[in-house]
C-alpha cells in the first residue's frame, strides 16, 4: 500500500480535528477534536514507520507515547470541563469569557487617560 | 632654574587648593565635639559662639593660605630675574636682550595627540619675568589688601582661593612655553574672572555681569583657540619657539594672527568686545584692581608681545590692531569722562590705556607696549586699591557722593594723587615715561592707519588728563558730600565707620605707589629713550585737558565738570550706546531664537514623544479588541500565523 493513502487519511483527520477545535462550542466536542488531531498524528507516525522501515520502530514507540499522553490529557480535560460545569452551569466555550480584558473607564476628575493603563 | 619657574606657578595653585579644601577642615570638628560634650541643653548659645569663633579661625587661616605662598612666589620671581640678568646674551635681539638676557626652558612631558604633539613646557625669559613680577607683586598687594577689605565677608576663604587660582593661571600664561599650555591658563583666568565678578551673586546684577564677562571673553577665545590651531598645525608644533622659528606663508600668518586678535580683543577688552569690562566692576574692588586693571586684561597684550615676530610678519593684522586701538582709546577715554561711578571711570580708563599698548604694538614697538603694560599695571592697581579705600569710607561708588575727602583720608589722597598723575602722564610719575614711549613709537610707526592712530593718541592724552583731573577733584576737593546712607544690602557696599581703612589696606596702596611713581625713572635709567620735544607737547596737551576741567570745576565746585561735553554727554555716559546696540543686534535676536528653540522643543520634540505614546495607546486599543476572552479565536489567530509562516517559507525558499 502506498504511503499516500494513510497520509491523506491522516491529513483529513487532522483537518477535521482543527475544524472541531476552532468551531465547536461544546467543550467536550473540542476535546474530542483534539483527540482526532492526535490520532491523525499517530496514523502518520505508524505509516511512515512502516514506509521508512525503521529498524528500531521509533514511530510505533512514539505512537504508544502519544496514546498514553492523550489518555492523560483527556482525563485532565474532562476534569476541567466538569469543574467548569459545576461552577458555571455551562460548557459552552463561547460563553467562557473570563480571559477577556476588563475595560476600565477613566476615573472622574482625571484630565485624560495618562497614567491609567 | 625651570624647577623654580614651576614652583612660582604651582605655589599659588597649591594655595588655592588649600584655601578651598582646608580652611574649615578642623573647625567643623570643634563645633561637633563641643555639642557632643556639653549636651543638648547648652547647645544653642554655645553653637552661636563657637560658630563665630570658627568663622574667625577660617578667615585667619585663609588669609595665611593666601599670603604666604604669594610671598614665596614673589621672592622666587625676584631670584629668577636676578638669575636671568646674569645669563648669556641671546642672539634673537628682542628688546629685553640687554637687560635680562638669560632664558630657561623645561619640558615636563610631550603629550602625543596623533597629529601635532602638545609639550608641557614652561619657559622663562626677559618678557615673562617682566610680566611675572608685575603679576606676583600686584597679586600679593591685592591679597594683603583683601584681608582688610573683606574682613566681614563670610565667603572670604573661597574668594582668596580664587584669587590665588587666578594668580596661578596668569603665571601659567606668562611662563608657558607651549601655546596649548598658555591657552589652559588663559581659560582658567576666564573662569576665575567669572567666579570673582559674581562673588556677591545675591545681587542679580552682579551675576549678570559675571555671565556677560564670561560670554564676551569666551566669544573672543573661540577665535583665539582657532588661531592657535592654525599656527600650531601649520608650524607642526605648539611650542612657541618652534612656531616663531617656523617659516610660515604670509596668508597663514595673517589668518592666524587675526584669529588670535579676536581673543586678545576679548581678554584685553578692546573694541568691539570691550563691553564686559565696565560691567565687571560689579566684583569686589580688589578684584577690579587685580584682574580688570593689572593682570588679566594685560594678558591679551602680553600674548601679542610673546608672539610678536608672527604679528610683525603680518602687517594687515597690525593695521587692524591699530584701528581698533585708535577707536578704543578715544572712545573709552570720552566715556570715562562722563561716568559718575568711580570704578567705571577707572574701567573705561583701563580700556583706553590698553588701547595705548595695542597702538604701540601696532606701531611696531613691543618694548613701549610692555613698558606701558608694567607701569599701567602698577598705577592702575594703585588707583583701584585707592578707589576701594574711598568706597570703603564713603559707602558708595558714585563720585557725586564723594568730595572733600582730602583731610579725612590723607594717605589715600596722596597715593591716589600719584596714581592719577601717572594716569595723566605727568612727570615724574611712571605714566609719563611709558606713555611717551608709546607716543613716540606711534609717531614713528608705519602703515596706512598710522595718522589716525597718532591723532587719536594725542587727543586721548588730553581727554585722559581731563577725566583724571575730574575724578581727582570731585573725590578729594570741594564740599564734603557725605550723607548718611541707608543700610546697604549685604555685600554691596560697606557701612561708613568714619575712619581711614585698616593698615592692611593702606600698606598695599602705599607700597604700590612706589613703582607707580618711580618705575618710569627706572625704565628711563634702563635705557628707554625719552624724546623730550614730543613729551613736552603731550604733557602740554594733558595739562590743557586737566586745566579745562579745573577751570570748570573752579567756577562751580558743586557741578560736574563733565558738563563741558554738552549734548555729547549722554552718549558718552552710555559709552556710545554700544551696549544698547549689542542688545538690539545680538542679545535680543539670540533670546528670541532661544525662545523659539524652547517652543520648538516643547511643541515638536516633546510633542513627538508624547504623540508616539498616545499613538501607541490608540493602536493598542485596536489590538485590545481582539482579546475578547474566546480561546478559540486565539487559537485561530495562532493557526493563521502558522499557516502564514509556512506559506512564506515555502514561497520564499
Amino acid at each position: 500500500m502506498h504511503v499516500v493513502y494513510p497520509v491523506v487519511v491522516s491529513a483529513l483527520l487532522f483537518s477535521i480535528g482543527v475544524y472541531g477545535v476552532l468551531a465547536r462550542r461544546n467543550a467536550i466536542l473540542v476535546l474530542m477534536s483534539v483527540e482526532l488531531m492526535l490520532n491523525a498524528v499517530n496514523l502518520n507516525l505508524v505509516a511512515f514507520d512502516v514506509w521508512l522501515g525503521d529498524r528500531l520502530h521509533g514511530g510505533q514507540v512514539l505512537t504508544l507515547f502519544v496514546i498514553v499522553i492523550a489518555a492523560a490529557e483527556v482525563g485532565l480535560g474532562l476534569a476541567i470541563v466538569l469543574a467548569v460545569f459545576r461552577t458555571r452551569r455551562t460548557v459552552d466555550v463561547d460563553r467562557l469569557r473570563a480571559l477577556a480584558e476588563v475595560v476600565r473607564t477613566p476615573e472622574p476628575g482625571r484630565p485624560d487617560g495618562e497614567g491609567a493603563s | 632654574m625651570t624647577a623654580v619657574v614651576a614652583l612660582i606657578v604651582l605655589l599659588p595653585f597649591a594655595a588655592a587648593v588649600a584655601g578651598l579644601l582646608a580652611t574649615r577642615l578642623g573647625t567643623r570638628d570643634v563645633r561637633a565635639e563641643d555639642v557632643r560634650t556639653r549636651g543638648v541643653g547648652a547647645r544653642d548659645a554655645r553653637t552661636a559662639d563657637v560658630g563665630a569663633r570658627a568663622e574667625r579661625a577660617a578667615y585667619r587661616r585663609a588669609a595665611w593660605f593666601a599670603i604666604v605662598p604669594g610671598t614665596v612666589s614673589a621672592a622666587l620671581t625676584v631670584w629668577l630675574a636676578a638669575a636671568l640678568a646674569r645669563g648669556t646674551p641671546a642672539t634673537d635681539g628682542r628688546f629685553w636682550a640687554e637687560l635680562l638676557p638669560g632664558r630657561t626652558e623645561g619640558t615636563l612631558t610631550v603629550v602625543e595627540t596623533g597629529s601635532v604633539p602638545i609639550s608641557l613646557t614652561l619657559r622663562a625669559d626677559g618678557l615673562s619675568v617682566l610680566a611675572g613680577i608685575l603679576v606676583v607683586v600686584v597679586a600679593l598687594a591685592v591679597q594683603v589688601y583683601s584681608v582688610g577689605y573683606m574682613r566681614d565677608e563670610p565667603r572670604y576663604p573661597s574668594y582668596s582661593a580664587f584669587v590665588s587660582l587666578f594668580t596661578s593661571a596668569m603665571l601659567l600664561v606668562v611662563y608657558a612655553g607651549d601655546l596649548i599650555v598658555l591657552y589652559a591658563g588663559w581659560e582658567i583666568m576666564g573662569l576665575c574672572s567669572y567666579l570673582l565678578i559674581g562673588h556677591w551673586w545675591e545681587d542679580r546684577a552682579n551675576s549678570r555681569a559675571a555671565v556677560k564677562a564670561f560670554l564676551v571673553t569666551r566669544l573672543g577665545d573661540v577665535g583665539f583657540l582657532f588661531g592657535i590651531f592654525v599656527l600650531g598645525l601649520s608650524a607642526g608644533s605648539f611650542r612657541i619657539d618652534d612656531v616663531l622659528r617656523a617659516d610660515l606663508p604670509r596668508g597663514t600668518l595673517v589668518a592666524a594672527t587675526l584669529l588670535l586678535l579676536a581673543g586678545v580683543a576679548g581678554k584685553s577688552a578692546q573694541v568691539p568686545l570691550q563691553t564686559w569690562l565696565p560691567d565687571a566692576m560689579a566684583g569686589p574692588t580688589p578684584i577690579s584692581a587685580l584682574i580688570h586693571a593689572a593682570t588679566m586684561v594685560a594678558a591679551g597684550i602680553f600674548v601679542v608681545a610673546r608672539l610678536y615676530p608672527a604679528f610683525l610678519a603680518a602687517p594687515p593684522t597690525l593695521d587692524v590692531l591699530g584701528v581698533v586701538a585708535a577707536v578704543g582709546m578715544l572712545g573709552a577715554a570720552l566715556a570715562a569722562l562722563a561716568q559718575d561711578d568711580l570704578k567705571r571711570v577707572l574701567a573705561y580708563s583701563t580700556i583706553s590705556q590698553l588701547a595705548y599698548m595695542a597702538a604701540a604694538l601696532a606701531a611696531g614697538s613691543d618694548r613701549a607696549a610692555m613698558f606701558h603694560l608694567v607701569s599701567h599695571g602698577a598705577f592702575k592697581a594703585l588707583l583701584f586699591l585707592c578707589a576701594g579705600l574711598v568706597i570703603h569710607h564713603v559707602g558708595s561708588n558714585l563720585i557725586s557722593h564723594m568730595g572733600g575727602l582730602r583731610t579725612a583720608l590723607p594717605v589715600t589722597f596722596w597715593t591716589m594723587t600719584i596714581g592719577f598723575a601717572a594716569l595723566a602722564g605727568l612727570p615724574p610719575a611712571s605714566g609719563f615715561f611709558s606713555k611717551d614711549a608709546v607716543l613716540s613709537a606711534v609717531e614713528h610707526g608705519t602703515g596706512p592707519a598710522q595718522p589716525l592712530v597718532y591723532a587719536s593718541a594725542l587727543l586721548t592724552v588730553g581727554v585722559t588728563g581731563a577725566y583724571a583731573a575730574r575724578a581727582w577733584l570731585r573725590t578729594f576737593f570741594g564740599p564734603a558730600r557725605i550723607e548718611p546712607l541707608p543700610e546697604p544690602p549685604p555685600g554691596v557696599a560697606h557701612v561708613f565707620d568714619g575712619r581711614e581703612a585698616p593698615p592692611s589696606m593702606l600698606w598695599p596702596a602705599g607700597v604700590l605707589a612706589v613703582p607707580a611713581l618711580l618705575l618710569g625713572l627706572a625704565g628711563w635709567a634702563a635705557g628707554v629713550q625719552v624724546e623730550w620735544g614730543p613729551a613736552a607737547a603731550s604733557l602740554a596737551v594733558a595739562l590743557l585737558g586737566a586745566g579745562i576741567v579745573y577751570a570748570l570745576w573752579r567756577a562751580a565746585p558743586e557741578q560736574d565738570p563733565a558738563r563741558l561735553l554738552g549734548p555729547f554727554r549722554a552718549p558718552c555716559e552710555r559709552a556710545f550706546y554700544v551696549d544698547a546696540a549689542y542688545a538690539a543686534l545680538v542679545t535680543r535676536p539670540v533670546l528670541r531664537l532661544a525662545r523659539g528653540v524652547v517652543r520648538t522643543d516643547a511643541r515638536v520634540v516633546d510633542g513627538a514623544v508624547r504623540g508616539s505614546g498616545r499613538a501607541t495607546l490608540g493602536l493598542s486599543g485596536l489590538v485590545r479588541l481582539a482579546q475578547n476572552g474566546n480561546a478559540q479565536l486565539y487559537v485561530t489567530g495562532l493557526l493563521a500565523g502558522l499557516v502564514l509562516i509556512a506559506v512564506a517559507a515555502v514561497v520564499l525558499t
